[in-house]
């Protein structure tokens, strides 16, 4: 690993040795974060999973019902039949922390024209294979949100484990290493200046005796 | 904070037509360029999650991912009437293989 390229003075020494003690910790706390958000994002992984099995089977239930009443059905009554809803559906969307990442929680707000009324027209004229297609469809509506926000939920968290699980890698396995080999190589530095100018003094400290004093 | 979202369903219209009578707000789209500047559309608007047919998406491409990072919309894909292409569940698998590094669900 490539040594920082830094002047070797005590004063870079002192620094390095604290940008080192940051980098631990940081190491550590990130680890635990990407720990953390593993457990959860499992979890929730599984969930989603299970619950979109669930709904996509739902809403083959419904297609099949559908395809039935329209066959069973003109298009133009089709249309007449759908698009004018009895009820409306709005989602209340509030934000919640999952370990600092932001994800969404939606909460349906159905607006009915009248109670438990799902049909937006009269029996005359449509299919009842129409009603069991609007019935299924109803029934899995609940799961389909919840399912909408555990998969955004997973993604969030899936983006956000691998920008931590590079983070902690860069620390441990570049930043740390460098700020180590630095500190020894500045250390190494410092301590054989010191010799050098030890020996130095010795040297000259003979040559003025010898001067003084024709010592040999 | 508390928002009111809407619900959009994207798609052909045979298999989002049934969305409409449970009170979301459908966007029959058939042709993918269309259906992205749609999406673009619906993403700037308050729609808290758009559920897109399979088939769509597949037709898509790249275009879904930008909206993998965003708190809202929520992409959600679902089968259409054409039947599942699995596409859906392929999306949780690619959100796995993100986080820990290869698929451990199979």
């Amino acid at each position: 690993m490539a040594v920082l390229n830094v002047n070797p003075t005590r004063m870079e020494l002192t620094n390095l040795k604290r940008k080192l003690v940051t980098a631990r910790r940081g190491h550590k706390l990130l680890k635990d974060k990407r720990d953390e958000l593993m457990r959860r994002f499992l979890e929730l992984v599984r969930e989603n999973k299970a619950l979109r099995l669930e709904v996509e089977a739902g809403i083959k239930q419904a297609n099949l019902h559908m395809a039935i009443a329209r066959s069973v059905m003109s298009d133009e009554a089709l249309d007449v039949a759908l698009m004018m809803p009895s009820q409306r559906m709005d989602v209340e969307v509030t934000e919640k922390n999952i370990m600092s990442v932001i994800v969404p929680q939606f909460e349906a707000k159905l607006k009915a024209a009248r109670d438990g009324e799902i049909y937006s027209y009269g029996y005359a004229f449509t299919s009842c294979d129409l009603d069991d297609a609007v019935k299924a469809l109803s029934d899995i509506m609940p799961d389909l949100l919840r399912l909408a926000e555990i998969e955004k939920t997973c993604q969030l968290l899936a983006a956000e484990i691998e920008k931590t699980r590079r983070r902690v890698n860069a620390l441990e396995h570049v930043m740390i290493p460098q700020y180590e080999e630095t500190i020894k190589y500045i250390t190494m530095k410092l301590d054989e200046n010191e010799r050098s100018a030890t020996t130095r003094l010795m040297k000259i400290k003979d040559m003025m005796l010898e001067q003084a004093h024709h010592y040999q | 904070m508390r928002y009111m979202y809407k619900i959009a369903a994207m798609g052909d219209k045979d298999s989002i037509y049934g969305f409409a009578s449970i009170g979301l707000e459908i966007f029959p789209a058939d042709e993918p360029r269309e259906a992205a500047r749609l999406l673009r559309r619906l993403s700037e608007e308050k729609y808290a999650a758009v559920f897109l047919t399979e088939a769509l998406a597949a037709q898509m491409g790249t275009e879904l991912d930008r909206y993998r990072e965003k708190a809202v919309p929520a992409v959600i894909l679902i089968p259409g009437v054409s039947g599942n292409t699995g596409e859906g569940l392929r999306s949780i698998s690619r959100s796995v293989e993100q986080a820990v590094g290869s698929d451990i669900l199979k």
